[in-house]
């Protein structure tokens, strides 16, 4: 069995292997959950390790028959746009399960299960080059995850659940659609026999459309966003993590992965709407942002906005053509795709450790109203620490990771049109205004009640994982080379096949 | 002279005639399984009259199985009405609507 | 020399992690000694460099240190430009840092946060010093952005204090409005030339002041003209421009050690010494320049202004930065960039040297700060007195002190430029000494002379402060006092900066004044028949006459001139309109969309209006559903019926 599917099906396994065990006083099942992600991490080392960073090509590929009849493979293969995303995950669930070691006092067993199949149904994801095996992989991760907001979640879980659900579930019909239209064109599934289909301009445009449906519901861009609130609010505190930090990174990477190399001329032809919806969701999502009450839901709405950064970056490539005034158009293309790419990692440690964050505080006080808190730096002085560290990095700040993405994305846009790198620029204020606001209220200050007062400092759990994570965040900020390496040969890659035409 | 075309209109005044008592009738139940008899019965009717002037006994060996079924279906019928009339008091069609949307 | 210039920046950053991750360990002591032990080290090393391109006349070094990331062919590193205007800073920055560290020890003494004090202020000094030793754009908005973040944690050091919490996200969100700006300058560059180099940049300057932008319509604009206002916004939130500037005086909130290092010496003048840097781009472009003028110039006068009314020490010392802040970027837009930085140089010493004076008089007063409470300090602290006197003299320009050169030289020059807008300028500056003048000695009057206003119990404590706090001031007054002897004539009009700034020849105002130069004294003898030596001695004469003579009159003034002083009381209304319109009118929107937009447009009509649409329509469907046999009978037997009949037919 190839590195890849051992990624994939080691977890799942695991997560079989854990709700077997069933609930037990000893608890040996969060062991075995902890022992099975990080085993998943350790073994997913050598994807960066033995990664060629020379070549756009897949890499660590396996490909055997799986439904011969319609031409379906179990296909698996990475490159420098997948793996840094499955590095993401296999890094991220260890922390969950660490995250939900004590707090999760119902049916925790199965809280772990459904991380853990969670996981190698998202590695499969990304690692997915069959049409059909990327589906089945797509929508079986809905699973697991609908279970966690549907079980572990708040009061309103149900009305989260199922919004989440139909969103995402009515998106992926019509890119199923899509896939199989593509499957009668090209006569297989395989991604990559997608990427060379040619495909007339009208033809292109319906299935451009039919993937923004899945995809922009994922991400989630304006207008299709209202689930995601909802559904980090009444979300388990990993659910969140996982929910921000690796399911909206689908969308981005759908975009990558199929709308840009599939329908190029669609994509230029779309990309106005593209870059309207970005900015909308950069500015009008900054403003909703500022107001929030809730801190998971402001954290929501910050994700937004910064997921509207990678799908700016993705889509600004054709107005910096048409403008053409720039000095190297290939460069400010290649900034945009690599700033929403650093993006989608960065935002995926920054939001993650946020959401872990609230977390912490939500497990004290079980509150999540910004109201409720005031001065928590002076009974939780490391805890206050590291989350004006996240919240300066989500702000932008450079050093941090959150910089660097919002960066590129910025130079690139404004090579398209001064205006939208103007706009996509507010988030500098905007983004600082509701992330300093909150902390203003919740971190600073004298103490504000009883319940504060009696806060208890990080426990060691916590502290070490909010430390990783801070020490990424801060280790991609000063030295993202490594990850942008990696990206290099298949995004320079990628901008060859989106600037050319397919007409 | 009787002719096929006698028979058929006297099966489908017997059809009619029992579709009729189906869903005019909304007091009784048992009526209800009566017309049902009925239909069957103007089904058996042309199946016979068929048979006989067409000459072919084929029509004739599906009465018997419609007859077999009629009886089968009486019985269950009348079992379900004596169940349905210990649990609600009452044969009224009209009180038969738990598929109510 | 480049593990020197390493060690330059990265000791005070070791020093600031060690104090701040382990200060519980290490202890007081501990921590301020190794954060000294770090700038120090700093320093001296900086005083070195600045010895190797003095002296030794070292070459430019321009080197990189590691690379942060390579993307579609443009190189974005980390990198050092050592230059005198480079070397000169470091050493400014990293001594009223020292100073400023020792000063601490005083000042911070009974404090909790001790240890986390000395760990910012150390990685301030680093931030600092990344922001001055940049070769590139990235580096340059790395430094100019954490020097912000630090500001941010040191004004709201006192955590609890609501004021402090509100001045430090001000002060941020201030600073990013500018930072927004200065981003932009920088994608404008970087769209143009495909570098972050500064080196890469200024060779193509040329061409881009030829090449044109639109950007509304069809008017278009030079591409340089854009990027220089956009890094200019940057400059002007950083260095506390008009209409920028409100984020400074709330900054006062934040202990004095770093409103003397931060908020007058180091972190607000970096928009100037990033203008001065940048000069290869701003001397192309006027447009920019009259920009930078009439923007330092409005700053210069109406902040000075506000210093007039204020009352608590602190403020009247932060107005005053402001307008000299805003001298210094007239300076710059007059294109006397040497005048600029030399100013920016004297400042550093003398404000940092009045505000830890300050400093040394709120210790002695209990941590009061109002002027109105204090008076006739003179007898208890001489060595706080005589430091506040030199301070005052070379703030007004005194003849003789470091002030003197450095404003007499920026004034003349803004008075030989002829670029657009010089004319209102040098009208700005030369009222701006008058005004200067008023409110230093107003405040030096009212705090050390007259009567003495405090309570008895304050008075009986009153005494000299010790001597980490004396010794720091009486280096800073030294400097004060004659720095500007030995260095006015390299500086301004010798070749001091090289190639490090450049000026168009027709801009060259400071090679016209230094056609008539010959020494510091003649410079001196000829400031001396100078209007502008005369406005300053009428503005000390003023305060004289209204705070000490007849203490009664400015009352009566107030009382005449109701709207005039509610209008400077309250700041122009700037901090009003801020909050009122522009902090409110975002929080309106932000509810406006989320109400309207996303909870009823989306989730109400769109979302939850598709699920109820359903509902409603499956609530007709329904009734069809009666549950009645015969119904189903019915609907049967006329469904065979049209069934039958399509058949047949």
């Amino acid at each position: 069995m190839g590195l890849l599917s051992t990624l994939i099906w080691l977890p799942v396994l695991g997560g079989v292997l854990v709700l077997a065990l069933g609930q037990r006083e000893s608890r040996p099942d969060r062991w075995l959950a902890l022992g099975v992600s990080l085993a998943t991490f350790v073994l997913s080392i050598p994807l960066y390790t033995g990664f060629d960073f020379g070549t756009p090509a897949m890499q660590f590929v396996e490909r055997a028959p799986w439904l011969p009849m319609f031409r379906i493979d179990y296909y698996l293969g990475v490159d420098g746009i997948s793996t840094p995303l499955i590095l993401l995950s296999t890094f991220l669930t260890p922390m969950i399960v660490v995250a939900g070691w004590e707090v999760i006092k119902e049916r925790p067993q199965q809280y772990m299960a459904a991380f853990l199949i969670l996981e190698g149904l998202m590695i499969g994801v990304f690692a997915a080059l069959d049409a059909m095996l990327f589906y089945v992989f797509w929508e079986a991760m809905l699973i697991p995850m609908f279970i966690i907001i549907g079980v572990w979640g708040g009061e309103r879980r149900i009305y989260a659940t199922l919004k989440f659900f139909l969103y995402t579930f009515l998106g992926s019909v019509l890119m199923l659609v899509a896939l199989i239209y593509m499957y009668l064109e090209a006569g297989s599934f395989s991604i990559l026999d997608f990427h060379r289909l040619p495909l007339d301009l009208n033809t292109q445009i319906w299935i451009f459309l039919a993937f923004l449906a899945a995809f922009a519901v994922k991400v989630p861009m304006w207008p299709v966003h209202t689930w995601l609130p909802d559904a980090h609010v009444e979300a388990p505190t990993g659910g969140s993590v996982i929910l921000a930090a690796v399911l909206l990174k689908m969308g981005g990477y759908g975009f990558v992965r199929f709308s840009l190399p599939i329908t190029p001329d669609a994509s230029a032809s779309l990309d106005g709407l593209m870059i309207a919806l970005s900015l909308i969701a950069v500015v009008y999502i900054g403003f909703v942002a500022l107001v929030q009450q809730d801190m998971k839901k402001l954290i929501a709405y910050s994700s937004i906005a910064h997921m509207g950064f990678v799908t700016l970056g993705f889509f600004v490539a054709w107005a910096i053509l048409r403008n053409g005034n720039s000095a190297d158009t290939a460069a400010g293309i290649s900034m945009g795709l690599t700033g929403g790419m650093v993006q989608m990692i960065s935002h995926g440690l920054i939001s993650g450790a946020l959401f872990l964050c609230v977390g912490v505080m939500y497990d004290r006080m079980h509150s999540r109203q910004i109201a409720d808190y005031g001065g928590v730096i002076n009974t939780m002085p490391k805890f206050g620490a590291l989350l004006v560290f996240f919240a300066l990095a989500n702000a932008g700040l450079p050093g941090t990771s959150g910089f660097v993405g919002e960066f590129l994305v910025i130079l690139s846009s404004f090579q398209a049109n001064f205006w939208y790198a103007f706009l996509a620029a507010t988030t500098l204020i905007l983004g600082a205004a509701y992330t300093l606001w909150m902390v203003k209220r919740v971190v600073f200050g004298d103490i504000a009640n009883d319940n504060v007062r009696a806060l208890t400092d990080l426990n060691g759990r916590e502290g070490a994982l909010l430390m990783i994570l801070a020490v990424s965040v801060l280790a991609l900020g000063l030295y993202p080379l490594p990850l942008v390496d990696m990206m290099e040969p298949t995004l320079t890659n990628l901008v060859s096949q989106i600037t050319q035409s397919k007409l | 002279m009787v002719t096929l075309t006698h028979y058929l209109m006297l099966s489908g005044a017997l059809f009619a005639i029992s579709v009729a008592g189906i869903f005019i009738n909304r007091k009784n139940m048992i009526l209800l399984l009566m017309c049902v008899e009925l239909l069957l019965l103007a089904v058996n009717f042309n199946f016979i009259a068929f048979s006989h002037f067409l000459g072919n006994t084929d029509g004739q060996v599906f009465v018997f199985f419609i007859l077999t079924v009629a009886a089968a279906e009486a019985a269950i019928g009348l079992a379900i009405l004596v169940v349905m009339f210990r649990t609600r008091a009452s044969i009224n069609v009209e009180d038969m609507d738990s598929m109510k949307g | 020399m480049e593990n020197i210039y390493l060690i330059i920046v990265l000791s005070p950053l070791a020093a600031s992690v060690i104090a701040g991750l382990f200060g519980k360990q290490i202890g007081r002591s501990g921590a301020h000694s190794v954060t000294i032990g770090g700038v120090g080290l700093s320093c001296l090393l900086s005083l070195y460099v600045l010895k190797t391109q003095l002296i030794d006349g070292l070459p430019v070094y321009n080197e990189t240190v590691y690379q942060w990331m390579s993307v579609g062919g443009i190189n974005m590193e980390v990198g050092f430009l050592i230059d005198r205007l480079t070397a000169l800073m470091m050493a400014v920055v990293t001594f009223v840092s020292l100073m400023v560290h020792i000063y601490t020890i005083g000042y911070m003494h009974d404090d909790p946060g001790y240890q986390r004090f000395f760990s910012y202020i150390s990685l301030f000094t680093f931030s600092m010093l990344m922001l001055v030793m940049s070769n590139n754009y990235l580096q340059l908005f790395f430094g100019w952005e954490a020097v912000g973040v630090v500001s941010y944690l040191l004004i709201g050091f006192w955590y609890k204090r609501p004021t402090a919490i509100f001045a430090n996200m001000k002060a941020f969100l201030v600073n990013r409005v500018g930072d927004f700006g200065f981003l932009l300058g920088i994608a404008t560059l970087v769209m143009f030339t495909g570098s972050l180099d500064y080196y890469e940049v200024f060779a193509g300057s040329a061409e881009l002041a030829d090449k044109q932008i639109n950007i509304v319509g069809q008017s278009s604009w030079s591409v340089l003209t854009v990027a220089c206002i956009g890094l200019f916004i940057g400059a002007m939130g950083k260095s506390a421009q008009v209409p920028l500037h409100v984020w400074l005086p709330d900054s006062m909130e934040g202990p004095t050690p770093i409103s003397a290092l931060i908020h007058a010496a180091t972190m607000v003048t970096a928009g100037v010494f990033m203008v001065a840097r940048m000069s290869p781009l701003f001397e192309l472009s006027e447009t920019a320049l009259t920009f930078v003028l009439v923007i330092g110039a409005t700053t210069a006068l109406f902040t000075g202004f506000l210093g007039i009314v204020q009352n608590d020490i602190k403020r009247v010392i932060a107005y005053s930065t402001l307008s000299q802040l805003g001298y210094m970027t007239v300076a710059l837009g007059a294109s006397a960039y040497a005048a600029g930085i030399f100013h920016l140089m004297t400042h550093a010493f003398f404000k940092a040297l009045l505000f830890l004076a300050a400093g040394s008089v709120i210790i002695a007063m209990h941590h009061e700060q109002d002027m109105r409470r204090m008076g006739g300090l003179r007898k208890y602290m001489p060595v706080t007195y005589w430091t506040s006197l030199i301070g005052s003299l070379a703030l007004i320009g005194f003849p003789g002190t470091a002030g003197f050169f450095s404003k007499d030289a920026l004034i003349e020059a803004v008075g030989h430029s002829t670029i657009a807008g010089s004319g209102y300028a040098y009208f700005c500056v030369l009222i701006g000494v008058f005004v200067t003048a008023l409110y230093s000695f107003r405040l030096f009057f009212m705090v050390f002379h007259g009567q003495e206003r405090m309570d008895e119990k304050t008075r009986s404590h009153l005494h000299e402060s010790p001597w980490v706090v004396t010794v720091p001031l009486v280096l800073l007054a030294i400097p004060s006092l004659l720095i500007g002897w030995p260095t006015i004539g390299p500086l301004l009009f010798g070749d001091y900066f090289g190639n490090a700034v450049f000026v168009l020849s027709q801009h060259d105002v400071l090679g016209e004044i230094g056609a008539e130069f010959h020494g510091p004294l003649g410079f001196l003898l000829h400031g001396l028949t100078s209007p502008v030596l005369l406005l300053a001695f009428s503005g000390v004469a003023v305060a004289w006459y209204l705070y000490l003579k007849q203490p009664q009159i400015p009352a009566l003034i107030k009382g005449r001139m109701e709207f005039l002083y509610r209008l400077l009381d309250n700041k122009y209304y700037l901090d009003d309109f801020n909050e009122q319109v522009i902090a409110r009118g975002s929080r309106l929107i932000g509810q406006g969309l989320w109400r309207a937009g996303d909870a009823m447009v989306i989730d109400g009509m769109l979302v939850n209006g598709t699920a109820n649409s359903v509902g409603r329509f499956a609530g007709v469907l329904r009734r069809l559903q009666t549950g009645y046999l015969y119904h189903y009978a019915f609907a049967m037997v006329i469904g065979l019926v049209v069934l039958v009949g399509w058949i047949v037919w």
